[in-house]
């Protein structure tokens, strides 16, 4: 998925090879800054970014949730308490006050790349 | 702030005190409970299962001390001084009250027959008796029930259970003549005798002998027969205890009980008495349902109400010695001019009678034996116009389909809790679209339980559908979908949802179909989209824990291991790090394993000859045992070879929630069989199987489906039993509230299983034999698959780099997650739904 706006300060980082994640699945990708990115492709082939941090627990396990939609909306269920989260904005849709991070995704020949604002951290 | 105290710490003080307690929220009250029993109140109704592996904590209704109530336990109050307003105690405390409740209850009734104090001669009231009465049974043989009624009956079946030749001696000249008519006491004696208990109707006891070292011996008769006996328990009613009313002056009914008017109040304008020691219109009740009543009519008087107590319902649903027993409204007929309209199936063990009104077109009252089905809908029918012919509603195919529509808004459809149909509607009509969302609010339910067919039914009928959805994204039920699956051959998720549901799925619908197509035979949980659909303790085949890493159960059938494979699994949880424990499921745990070191502490035990194992998972998880005659001197079978069996002949089956089992060499019953969804205990002749048990949230005791089975016998019944719970459950549904929810409950699940009622026994049995035969290691077949295996890395692109947020700590010598652990409340349960 190429996103529409990307500020100047942003930065491209390779993720993982363009064939990962699978459709419905997704995989962990450890940043630059040490942070943890969960990155998920959708049936119909789009690419999503979220925090790979649950944060009702602290454990890095979003990539390994369960990718679904509600009303359309794509969503991941963490596998530690169940929580659903939309991808597209990383909002909680049990809890309106929690949200993840979301970055965004593109393909770039047989990469996949999250861009990383470098106030974030050193790339 | 008022002072109130209340004389009785029973179900009815308790009920009265814990609805002053939430309903004062603006404390202007100040509760002194006073209780005489060495314990808080506790559940009375259910004191019989206590015989039954219920405990007195299990019965206990819960210590209601707070900031503004004081609790005093082992307290008997002596006297009222009705000038002063305050009530002393045993113990010399004074207690000042602005307002007095005596919740005092009632005595059993001894008869006064030579000999009925001799040690071993007992009554039926509280944990003490109950206590007392176990320990006589310890020397004895033969116990006697003095008294055939309802309580009588329930001394009896204890008895019983404590292995006593039982014999119940009733004057009347038939059982329960307080509840039900002649003929549905003569099959009642005929089902109750055919369980062992001998019946001697229409006898007065007249003494008690005693033996050479001066207890209870013998029972004699009025005809001059005597029973043998080492122990009676005497049944024959309670007196209330009106003894501190009675010496304060308060007016006494004609035959015991103080004397109540319509606001449970006394003569004395400050005192008030509620329960079973009241006496209201002439009636003294001895049910919980009208004692509550009054309770909740004192509670909303004191604090200012207006409710009153005009009478109440004396029906009654009892499940005694195993007989469905029921009676409501005027069941002996005695309204003027009454018809009985009678179904007296003594081959099917069935007697159901109806009064009618002389035109036969109101329902007055009724009596149901054998089968009380039809209770929960003809009760609140009581006064209302017939909804059709009187013989087709107690007639088998009649019953069932009682309508709730033609019930009045007044009807009371939970007479424990006083819940009418309207204050029903109401709730259902404010969102509460459920069984437990209804309970939750109105209460209805929450005691007996005998109405709880009856809510489900105005549910359905309030226009709400009860849906049977999976999800947002299929309409069908679980059961539903494993016959699609079957009959159409889809074999994978994206077909299904493609065909017979919308979007594109969530968390819960495709576990689900995943756990179907994994039960009927679609390969590798890891195979292609089926990796996909998991929950993650599937997708990477070990146990999520709090701090993102996994434990790893080696699988131990039936508990046995030996000295080599015990030191494997020692040297691995070493050379991993892993935190090492014990589980409650007779093998051992090992936690702490990132992700991407799964495959590897695999490889070490598949090459010892371990399989991984099931811990999580909806699927057979262990199958334990106790020794039996490997080492067991009480031992009649080999439990721990039937386990091993059993756990190797269905591991990997996925079910619509987990599964547990265990076998039991005896019936001292070491491996907690009968806490199993099936559980086996060996008898001399074979072996017993029971299902339907767990632990968890809500307990249960698997119940006996068949008996004495030879081995083979044994698991034809059990392959049918689980691939018919495979197909049909709903999803996260055990085995317990499934077999509840099955029409026709066990006896059905007899019939299909036994019997073969639906002619699918073969095809089940065949569906099993397919599972056994395609099983494989799942664990050896992700090790042995290159692109399963790629899955195991901690990140896309740095794929041993060990996660930076795992860290650990040690505790008592072993290493555990860092960090304080996050309070996840209750055992994860989602926002909409209940336990998983
Ligand atoms: C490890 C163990 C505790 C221990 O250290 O002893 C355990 C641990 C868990 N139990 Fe349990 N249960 C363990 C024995 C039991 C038992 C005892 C038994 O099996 O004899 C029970 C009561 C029996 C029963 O299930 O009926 C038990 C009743 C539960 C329940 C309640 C089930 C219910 O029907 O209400 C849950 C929740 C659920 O499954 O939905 C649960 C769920 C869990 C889960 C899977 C919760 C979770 O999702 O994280 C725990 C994770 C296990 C892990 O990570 O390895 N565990 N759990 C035991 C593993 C036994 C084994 O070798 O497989
Ligand atoms: C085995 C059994 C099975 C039953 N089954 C059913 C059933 O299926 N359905 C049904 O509706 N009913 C049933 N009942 C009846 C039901 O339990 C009673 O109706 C109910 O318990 C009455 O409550 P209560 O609070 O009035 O009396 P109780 O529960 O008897 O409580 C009275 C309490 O007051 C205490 N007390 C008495 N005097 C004093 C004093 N001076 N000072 C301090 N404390 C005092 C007593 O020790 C007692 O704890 C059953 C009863 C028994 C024994
Ligand atoms: S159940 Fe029976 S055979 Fe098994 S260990 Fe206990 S006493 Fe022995
Ligand atoms: S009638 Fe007993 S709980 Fe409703």
């Amino acid at each position: 998925m190429i996103t529409a706006t990307v500020q100047p300060t942003t930065t491209w980082i390779d993720a993982c090879p363009a064939h990962l994640p699978g459709v419905e699945d997704g995989v962990a990708v450890l940043l630059p800054d040490g942070r943890q990115a969960a990155l998920f492709r959708t049936r119909d082939h789009r690419l999503y970014a979220v925090d790979n941090i649950d944060p009702y627990t602290g454990a890095a396990v979003i990539s390994r949730g369960i990718v679904g939609d509600r009303a359309g909306e794509p969503t991941i269920a963490s596998p530690m308490l169940k929580h659903v989260f939309s991808l597209s904005t990383g909002r909680s849709l049990d809890d309106e006050h929690t949200c993840l991070t979301t970055w965004p995704v593109r393909r770039r020949g047989a990469t996949v790349q999250i861009a990383v604002r470098t106030e974030e951290g050193t790339p | 702030m008022e002072e109130i105290v209340v004389v009785g710490n029973g179900m009815v003080g308790h009920r009265l005190v814990e609805a002053l307690r939430d309903r004062d929220t603006d404390r202007h009250l100040h509760v002194t409970l006073v209780g005489e029993e060495p314990r808080t109140a506790y559940d009375r109704v259910a004191l019989s299962s206590y015989f039954d592996g219920a405990d007195a904590h299990d019965l206990s209704l819960g210590d209601l001390s707070g900031p503004t109530v004081d609790v005093h336990v082992d307290e008997r109050v002596t006297a009222i001084d009705r000038d002063a307003r305050t009530v002393t105690t045993a113990r010399g405390r004074g207690l000042r009250y602005d307002r007095l409740v005596l919740a005092t209850g009632s005595t059993p009734f001894v008869p006064p027959v030579p000999g009925h104090d001799l040690p071993g001669c007992h009554v039926y009231r509280t944990i003490e008796d109950l206590d007392a009465i176990i320990a006589s049974a310890r020397d004895a043989r033969t116990g006697v029930v003095v008294g055939g009624g309802l309580l009588g009956l329930e001394a009896a079946n204890a008895l019983r259970l404590l292995g006593l030749e039982t014999h119940v001696v009733e004057l009347a000249p038939h059982l329960m003549p307080a509840q039900i008519d002649q003929g549905a006491a003569a099959l009642l004696r005929a089902l109750v005798t055919d369980l062992g208990v001998h019946v001697h109707t229409g006898t007065a006891s007249t003494a008690i002998e005693a033996s050479p070292q001066g207890r209870a011996a013998g029972l004699v008769l009025d005809g001059g027969d005597r029973l043998d006996t080492d122990l009676v328990v005497f049944s024959v009613g309670v007196r209330p205890r009106d003894d501190l009313a009675r010496a304060a002056g308060l007016r006494i009914g004609e035959r015991g009980g103080v004397v109540i008017d319509d606001t449970c109040t006394t003569d004395d304008p400050r005192i008030h008495a509620i329960g079973e020691v009241a006496e209201h219109r002439g009636t003294v009740y001895g049910l919980i349902a009208p004692g509550n009543a009054m309770a909740e009519v004192v509670a909303d008087r004191l604090l200012g109400g207006e409710a009153v107590f005009t009478g109440a319902d004396t029906s009654t649903r009892l499940k005694l010695l195993g007989v469905d027993v029921a009676s409501f409204g005027d069941a002996h007929g005695r309204t003027p001019g009454a018809l009985d309209v009678v179904v007296n199936d003594a081959a099917g063990g069935r007697y159901a009678k109806l009064v009618v009104s002389d035109d036969a077109g109101t329902l007055l009252g009724g009596v149901l034996v054998g089968d009380a089905s039809a209770y929960s809908a003809l009760r609140p029918l009581v006064g209302s116009p017939l909804p059709g012919d009187p013989l087709s509603l107690i007639t088998p195919e009649g019953g069932a389909d009682l309508g709730a529509d033609s019930l009045p808004d007044h009807a009371q459809i939970c007479s424990c809790n006083a819940v009418t149909k309207g204050a029903l509607s109401r709730a259902i009509a404010d969102g509460d679209h459920d069984v437990p969302a209804l309970k939750a609010r109105t209460g209805a339910g929450t005691s007996c339980g005998s109405c709880v067919p009856m809510l489900k039914r105005i549910l359905a009928r309030s226009g709400i559908e009860q849906s049977k959805a999976l999800c947002e994204h299929f309409t069908r039920s679980r059961a539903e979908l494993v016959e699609i699956v079957r009959s159409t051959g889809v074999s994978t998720f994206s077909a299904l949802i493609a065909s017979h549901g919308t979007g594109h799925g969530c968390d819960v619908c495709k576990p689900a179909v995943a756990s179907i197509l994994a039960s009927l035979g679609n390969g590798h949980i890891l195979e292609g989209e089926q990796a996909t659909l998991q929950d993650t303790n599937d997708r990477y085949l070990a146990n999520l824990q709090r701090n993102g890493t996994y434990s790893v159960v080696p699988r131990i059938p039936g508990g046995e291991i030996t000295p080599e494979r015990l030191i494997v699994i020692g040297e691995v949880a070493r050379d991993f790090g892993l935190y090492t424990k014990i589980t409650g499921g007779q093998r051992i745990d090992l936690f702490g394993a990132r992700l991407e070191q799964l495959p590897a502490v695999w490889a070490r035990l598949v090459e010892a000859g371990f399989e991984s194992g099931h811990a999580y998972g909806k699927a057979l998880r262990t199958v334990k045992s106790c020794v039996g005659t490997t080492w067991c001197r009480y031992g009649v079978q080999d439990s721990v070879g039937l386990a091993i069996r059993l756990e190797e002949r269905y591991r990997g089956l996925r079910s619509p929630h987990k599964l547990k089992s265990a076998v039991s060499g005896c019936a001292r019953e070491c491996a907690e069989a009968r806490g199993k969804d099936f559980g086996v205990i060996a008898t001399d002749q074979g072996w017993n199987l029971y299902v339907g048990g767990n632990g968890g949230f809500t307990p249960r005791h698997a119940e006996l489906l068949a008996g004495d089975l030879d081995e083979s016998t044994l698991i034809r019944y059990i392959d049918r039993f689980l691939m018919f719970y495979v197909r049909t459950a709903d999803r996260l549904q055990r085995t317990a509230p499934w077999i509840e929810s099955l029409e026709g409950g066990l006896d059905h699940l007899r019939d299909v299983v036994i019997d073969d009622s639906l002619g699918i026994a073969a095809e089940l049995e065949e569906a099993m034999e397919r599972h056994v035969a395609s099983y494989t290691d799942e664990w050896a077949a992700v090790l042995a698959d290159p692109e399963k295996l790629s899955r195991f890395v901690s990140f896309a692109n740095a794929p041993h780099a060990p996660d930076p947020t795992i860290d650990f700590t040690t505790v008592r010598d072993q290493p555990v997650p860092a960090g304080a652990s996050v309070d996840l409340g209750m055992p994860a349960r989602r926002p909409q739904e209940g336990p998983r």
